[in-house]
């Protein structure tokens, strides 16, 4: 069964300024999977994920080549609509971020910019959103309480939700647990399992069992260059290369 | 041993900073003393509410009251949205590069030109250039350029201190770079700039100098009708009658009664920049 | 490249499975030997140390789970650990078939010899060297060598069956009173036989070690 190929980078390099940070990366990410980056620090993980949704534009002396398709656009090209792609391409800090506001205001955000004012439509998105996110039943008596008097791990699903509510086909998570307790990092890698039947995740983490926990495919990225992208059983049973066994052994990291 | 000489320069620095805090509180409370001393006897509801009469020597100080005000509006009219219109621009806009460290640099030395120089220059630029002649328009630029520098700095610096997640996340669920900042910066650091602009504004409220060739008149028998319109100030008013007046002994309570006026009023802006403040700091849990 | 404290666990581990590799090795030498020279006091040496390759056995088993709880392996070293858990199995059952042959050499050295003993000493010596063979290519990751060994499991058969025939057909048909040592030189080519395929065990296990491929159930 051949499935759908939802992203796709071809020959695509990047610097910052002059400094090479990703060389020559080529891979195909397929429709509702889980992907999980895993590479030393620095070795240009969070760099790729960020060019997914084009965050790296906020940094001025950032240049790329070759292309990047998401559904079949190269969101390289300089027709792209970034507010587009980036409603379509949610993200999910490693410090989780909620904005001082209520937690209604919180999930409700990304719609009101996106032009949403029907208060009907925003109640059941909130409500969606939050389920899906696993917090529902959590936050539901208390919607207009402070997001700031949650958990850090209810935090963190909050801004999951926040990131759904805008109904996106990706989701890009950038090691999203690695601030939250054993328990709270459960919660979210169940929720990553079920999340993925509806959504394609990529998710970049130093954790190498999360990795093996959670994805079902894993790339692993050393000093820029994609080494190895391969089924997360295989990778972690009988890797390819002797540096990705190296790697994942805890040789050197 | 060592730990004996520590603790005696320990208690030796507490005294001497201690000392300096006790120096300075009672610079304070000797100057305070002396003008509600010499000026109490002026304070009177008539004091705040009546015009000035024969000759200055008797009446009250309505009239600079209410210039003072009328030209701290204006300057405020123009200053806040351009302070805080050019921080946004410079802070979230603006390349990083030489040209706009220079225009940092250039803006805050402008806090530090002298008070006069504004003063001749907005004699130069409002009054005779712009032809609005000796107003309360061209006092009320002059002064805005004064405050200016302040309000740019003030501004920049609540904007910094919005952290850049705030943003990013807004750009992550699709905003556009002012969507993110109108909706995600701008409300949380209003607050802080709105308090650093009231601080400059109160400054700019007791300045003689920038008003004194552009607009401020010694006496006048009616109020501004206009902004083209001459006008009394505090300060301006509080200089004549300790200095210039014919008879200064005669008109001393006045003059520290305008003093305590001005102090008061200067005081209630800053304790409005405070209340903002606190308020600010309640909503803004981090 | 880090010094893992791992590493040396896993050497430890490694040493191990040498040892209990080198214990059976002697008992299934030994175990034939009394067969040939119909030793009973080697034969109730080699029942009596069993125990502590049982020991052995549990004390490897242990210490391989310890690894897997503590320090969650990966890749090749999740293979090592758990290849090493099945060989280690494998060494033990080895190890229970001498024991087998021992208890055959037991009841053998009371009676008189049975027949000159041709095929077996060279089915015993296939045996023992499928063991060594399968060993070495554990010890040296040698998956060619291991694919030799499974091979050799065809000839091992062969002869299992010659050998019980012939007594069957050549011995215990034409003679009742020969039934007692037919049947015990019967068992111990079944054991023998047995001990060739445990042999193979261990070298599929090996080939899944060094390259990741299952090769189990082959017909070799």
């Amino acid at each position: 069964m051949i499935k759908d190929i939802v992203i796709e980078a071809k020959d695509f390099n990047f610097y910052y300024g002059d400094v090479r940070a990703l060389t020559d990366v080529n891979i195909k990410i397929e429709k509702n999977s889980v992907t999980g980056i895993i590479g030393p620090s620095g070795c240009g993980k969070s760099t790729f994920l960020r060019s997914l949704n084009l965050m790296n534009n906020l940094i001025l002396c950032a240049k790329y080549e070759g292309q990047i398709f998401i559904e079949g656009e190269d969101i390289l090209h300089k027709d792209i609509d970034v507010v587009e792609l980036r409603r379509k391409v949610g993200m999910v800090f490693q410090k989780s971020n909620p904005f001082p506001k209520t937690i209604f205001e919180n999930v409700a955000y990304g719609l009101r910019i996106n032009g949403i004012k029907d208060k009907d439509l925003i109640n059941q998105r909130i409500e969606e959103s939050l389920k899906g996110a696993a917090l529902w039943d959590e936050v539901k008596d208390r919607l207009h309480a402070s997001a700031f008097d949650l958990s850090g791990g209810q935090q963190q699903r909050l801004c999951i939700a926040r990131a759904l509510a805008v109904e996106p086909d990706i989701l890009l998570m950038d090691e999203p647990a690695s601030a939250l307790d054993p328990t709270a990092t459960l919660k979210i890698e169940e929720l990553i399992q079920v999340l993925k039947s509806k959504y394609t995740i990529i998710i970049v983490t130093h954790n190498m069992q999360q990795a093996a926990r959670v994805s079902d495919y894993t790339a692993f990225f050393m000093m820029g260059k994609l080494i190895e992208y391969s089924k997360t059983n295989l990778m972690f049973t009988n890797p390819e290369h002797k540096i990705t066994e190296d790697y994942v052994t805890g040789r050197f990291g | 041993m060592k730990n004996k000489f520590n603790v005696i320069t320990e208690k030796l620095g507490f005294a001497v900073l201690t000392a300096c805090l006790l120096v300075v509180v009672l610079i304070i409370v000797i100057i305070f003393t002396n003008i509600i001393i010499n000026g109490h006897s002026a304070i009177s509801l008539d004091f705040i509410i009546k015009a000035p009469t024969d000759g200055m020597t008797k009446g009250g100080i309505m009239p600079a009251i209410v210039g003072t005000f009328l030209v701290t509006v204006i300057t405020a009219i123009f200053s806040i949205p351009l302070g805080m219109g050019c921080a946004i621009y410079l802070n979230e806009y603006a390349k990083q590069n030489l040209f706009t460290k220079l225009v940092r640099i250039s803006i805050r030395n402008l806090a530090g030109v002298p008070s006069i120089v504004y003063g001749l220059f907005g004699v130069i630029l409002f009054v005779q250039f712009l032809h609005l002649g000796t107003s309360v328009l061209a006092a009320g630029l002059t002064l805005s350029l004064m405050t200016l520098p302040l309000t740019i700095t003030a501004s920049e610096e609540a904007l910094k201190n919005i952290p850049m997640s705030f943003r990013e996340g807004s750009l992550a669920l699709g905003a556009t770079k002012w969507q993110a900042i109108r909706t995600n910066v701008l409300p949380y650091a209003v607050p802080g700039m709105l308090t650093g602009t009231i601080l400059g504004l109160s400054r700019a409220a007791g300045e003689t100098a920038p008003i004194l060739f552009t607009g401020v008149a010694f006496y006048l028998p009616y109020l501004p009708k206009g902004v083209l319109d001459q006008f009394m100030a505090l300060p301006y008013h509080l200089y004549i009658m300790a200095t210039q007046h014919h008879d200064i002994t005669l008109v001393k309570p006045i003059a520290y009664g305008t003093a305590m006026v001005l102090i008061g009023l200067v005081f209630i802006m800053n304790l409005g920049a405070i209340i903002l403040r606190y308020r600010l700091r309640k909503n803004r849990k981090e | 490249m880090i010094d893992r404290k791992f590493d040396e666990e896993l050497n430890e581990l490694n040493n191990k499975l040498l040892k209990m590799a080198a214990l059976t090795q002697e008992s299934i030498y030994l175990a034939v030997e009394s067969v040939k020279n119909r030793d009973k006091g080697l034969a109730e040496k080699i029942i009596k140390n069993d125990k502590a390759i049982d020991e052995f056995e549990l004390e490897i088993d242990d210490f391989s789970i310890e690894l897997l709880a503590r320090r969650q392996p990966l890749a090749g070293d999740l293979r090592f650990i758990t290849t090493g858990m099945k060989i280690n199995g494998e060494l033990e059952r080895i190890a229970d078939l001498s024991v087998n042959i021992a208890h055959r050499a037991l009841d053998l050295s009371d009676q008189p010899l049975l027949k000159p003993l041709v095929d077996i000493p060279v089915f015993s010596e296939l045996a023992v060297n499928m063991v060594k063979s399968t060993i070495d290519a554990f010890v040296k990751r040698d998956a060619d060598l291991a694919q030799k060994v499974i091979g050799m499991d065809e000839e091992a058969n062969k002869l299992r069956n010659i050998i019980q025939r012939e007594l069957v057909e050549d011995y215990i048909a034409k003679d009742i009173s020969t039934l007692s040592r037919g049947l015990s030189l019967f068992l111990v080519a079944q054991h023998l036989e047995r001990i060739c395929d445990h042999a193979k065990y261990i070298s599929e296990a090996v080939i899944y070690l060094v390259s990741a491929k299952v090769v189990k159930h082959q017909k070799a």
